[in-house]
């Protein structure tokens, strides 16, 4: 689809910022409205997907290599266990966030919810393009 | 009759849920088993959000001035059971996709034949 | 009487999809009518109060899921073999099951039910979520927070399929048949 300029001009390079952009939205407001780490990991995830569609994955791989989207998967899983383990560190129990904070209770709350939002986040982004790259990736066989 | 108007929602959405599973069961195409499991979980998802429902409520992101919420515990079990679905559903279709490399096709009846044949040779 | 037309409305659209779904004898049309009917039943959603679920539904069934498929769809084939006689056993399990659903249903609270016993632990949360949390959205509270374990689990459960898709296509051996890429 390289050579479509439409597609590669009005999908690619347009949309596709604003796209990112509304992925980390929803990722940093999901306190507050609607959204939260699975929507956001899904739309960026979906983002980067459309890159892939429209300039070819070996395109897509040079932007974001396979092992940072591996590593990336499993990092968002530490994350959230991260957050868990620091609480009971701290005196908590695990994934009790509200000790995160020594002053305010609802404090660490917050910080908590940001911090596993974006652990589940990342995971899902990197599953999502691990996958369409696996299926993408594979290839017709010749026979 | 007061019935019917009370509970018209689940018998729709359980006519959803098994034309997924008529697909399912019906059809010997692997691609189209995992097209009808995926309108079966739709339809799951549909059951559970359906019941979360409250009457005169608005949704659980709270507001000045609004006192009933709908319930937010299905919308967060239904949340997570979407993004797993398709996990799932990637491994379902790497599965066809390694199948169809190993027997060239994606028909149940076909791949059958195709081990009955083996197994008689061998 | 706005409200129900409109609920009437989407839950026949959603109807019609799914069976033109079963009637749709090309692949490529499956997987096409799957993304519209995920994204009819967002539209439900979102008439149900649940704008988040709404959201996921939205991104995962009509966008993500649908590339999957298509994605699929061209490294195997798009052809689908003609059913060639109606079978009547599949139907007959359908409409067993179904019916004994709807008896399941018929003493379930109704629809929209503040007094359902399912809203119990649901009412807990609403009450608790300003106080403990002070954000607006407890949907997020709840899936942080009350069922944080929960979320691991499921994220983790995301990993391990995306670890299974990827041992299952990445590296090809050097015995396997080679294949063209483009």
């Amino acid at each position: 689809m390289r050579e479509v300029k439409i597609l590669r001009v009005v999908s690619a390079k347009t949309l596709l910022p604003f796209i990112l952009l509304f992925a980390l939205y929803v990722q940093f407001h999901g306190d507050f409205g609607p959204g939260g780490g699975f929507q956001a990991g899904v739309i960026f995830g979906a983002g980067l997907i459309l890159h892939a569609l429209v300039f070819g994955l070996n395109e897509s791989r040079r932007v974001i290599p396979e092992w940072v989207i591996e590593s990336a998967a499993a990092v968002g899983v530490l994350i959230y266990g991260g957050v868990g383990v620091v609480a009971m560190l701290k005196g908590g129990k695990f994934l009790e966030y509200g000790v995160l904070d020594a002053h305010d209770r609802v404090h660490g709350q917050h910080t908590g919810l940001i911090l596993i939002e974006l652990g589940v986040g990342v995971t899902v982004s990197a599953v999502m393009l691990a996958i369409y790259g696996a299926l993408a990736g594979r290839g017709r066989l010749s026979t | 009759m007061s019935e019917a108007l009370g509970l018209y929602n689940y018998w729709i959405v359980i006519f959803l849920m098994m034309t997924g599973l008529y697909l399912v069961i019906s059809t010997g195409n692997l691609v189209r088993k995992v097209v009808g499991l995926n309108i079966f979980q739709a339809s799951v998802l549909l059951l559970y959000v359906t019941m979360g429902r409250v009457d005169g409520a608005t949704a659980p992101i709270f507001v000045e001035g609004r006192e009933t919420y709908t319930d937010p515990l299905p919308s967060v079990l239904m949340l997570t059971a979407i993004v797993v679905g398709v996990a799932t559903t990637a491994v379902a279709l790497a599965l066809t996709v390694r199948i169809n490399e190993a027997y060239g096709t994606i028909e149940e009846d076909e791949i059958n034949e195709q081990e009955h044949a083996q197994e008689l040779a061998g | 009487m706005f409200q129900q037309t409109v609920d009437i409305l989407v839950l026949g659209l959603l109807a019609a999809t799914a069976l033109a779904v079963v009637r749709m004898r090309t692949l490529i049309g499956a997987a096409m009518l799957m993304g519209i009917y995920s994204f009819l039943s967002a539209s439900w959603m979102l008439i149900l109060d649940a704008p988040d679920v709404a959201f996921t539904e939205a991104a995962v069934g009509a966008g993500v899921s649908t590339i999957f498929v298509l994605a699929t769809l061209s490294i195997t084939t798009i052809r689908a073999k003609r059913q060639t006689k109606f079978q009547f056993a599949p139907l007959a399990v359908v409409v067993l099951t179904g019916a004994v659903l709807i008896y399941g249903t018929l003493d379930m609270p109704h629809f929209g039910d503040p007094e359902a016993p399912v809203h119990r632990v649901g009412n807990r949360y609403i009450k608790r979520v300003p106080e403990e949390f002070k954000i607006p959205n407890a949907v997020t509270a709840v899936l942080g927070s009350y069922r944080g374990f929960d979320t691991f689990g499921e994220t983790t459960v995301v990993l391990t399929a995306g670890l299974g898709v990827l041992c299952l296509l990445r590296k090809r051996r050097e015995d396997e048949p080679k294949v063209v890429t483009e």
